[in-house]
């Protein structure tokens, strides 16, 4: 358990520093902000899910991952018009509308995902 | 609006190795704790995390201290330019999210009956072209009203 946590750690933090970097390189910004929604832990997650527990059960999770992409749709506009209208610091707007992300997640998971 | 995208590797010079430390660290943990709740909560809770915004708030973040330095170095009041800086990185994760969407949908539809590698570079690749096609249609779009407001105004 503690060698796959290990292992999720490195695939993951590989995945999401290389997409960053990418992001950080690339001009103009609002080009660059596409890598902030680059598919990194999701290419992590679902190669390592495959591995251990099949094709299936790595779909499933892309299923799920279709909701999550929605929920973070939702937060990536809002924490643009809330920077927008009210100036907002980064910290702030990112990190309160990251209730958002759950609400919406969660909102799909029930009515669509929960079976 | 500028649609000439440029690379510029002078930028990773302004970056502190904790800054990328704190992302490694935290793209490596939401991608640990997305296997915990799979494991503890099955798949369908578990995927909802492959979608969740780790890194985004830690580069947000970054963006607007670096615009803020910027501007200190070159003894400007930076005013609201990191919050700008940190709106139009929004707004470009707002069209990568779109591209994201379709990125799952693929790889939850090919994923059962084709090849692991084959799905992934493909559904990626698409990720990628999918959110530059509307990155150069909502740009161009701005670039329009630009030029129509400055022919109406002249």
């Amino acid at each position: 358990m503690v060698g796959e946590i290990l292992i999720r750690v490195a695939v993951g933090g590989a995945m999401v520093s290389g997409f960053a970097l990418l992001g950080d390189v690339i001009k103009p910004k609002r080009f660059a902000g596409l890598f902030g929604a680059a598919p990194s832990v999701a290419l992590a997650s679902l190669l390592l899910a495959v591995k251990t527990q099949g094709r299936i059960y790595a779909a499933i999770e892309a299923r799920s991952m279709v909701a999550g992409a929605i929920a973070f749709f939702v937060y990536a506009y809002s924490v643009y018009w809330v920077s927008v209208r009210y100036r907002t610091t980064a910290l702030v707007a990112t990190l309160s509308h990251l209730a958002i992300w759950v609400v919406v997640a969660f909102g799909f998971w029930l009515v669509w995902l929960k079976g | 609006m500028n649609l000439k995208v440029k690379v510029n590797f002078s930028v990773l010079k302004e970056t502190n190795w904790y800054e990328y430390a704190t992302r490694f660290l935290i793209g490596g943990g939401i991608t640990a704790f997305a296997g915990i709740v799979a494991k503890k909560f099955g798949p369908t809770v578990g995927g909802l995390f492959l979608a969740f915004p780790a890194i985004f708030p830690a580069s947000a973040t970054l963006i607007e201290k670096h615009e803020k330095e910027k501007k200190e170095k070159a003894s400007v009041n930076p005013g609201f330019r990191g919050q700008i800086a940190v709106a139009l990185d929004a707004a470009g994760a707002t069209m990568g999210a779109l591209g994201l969407i379709v990125f799952a949908a693929l790889t939850w539809l090919l994923l059962p009956d084709h090849e692991t590698w084959v799905v992934l570079l493909g559904s990626t690749i698409v990720w990628f072209i999918g959110s530059v096609a509307i990155w150069r249609i909502v740009a161009g779009s701005g670039r329009r009203r630009c030029v129509e407001e400055r022919h109406r105004s002249a």
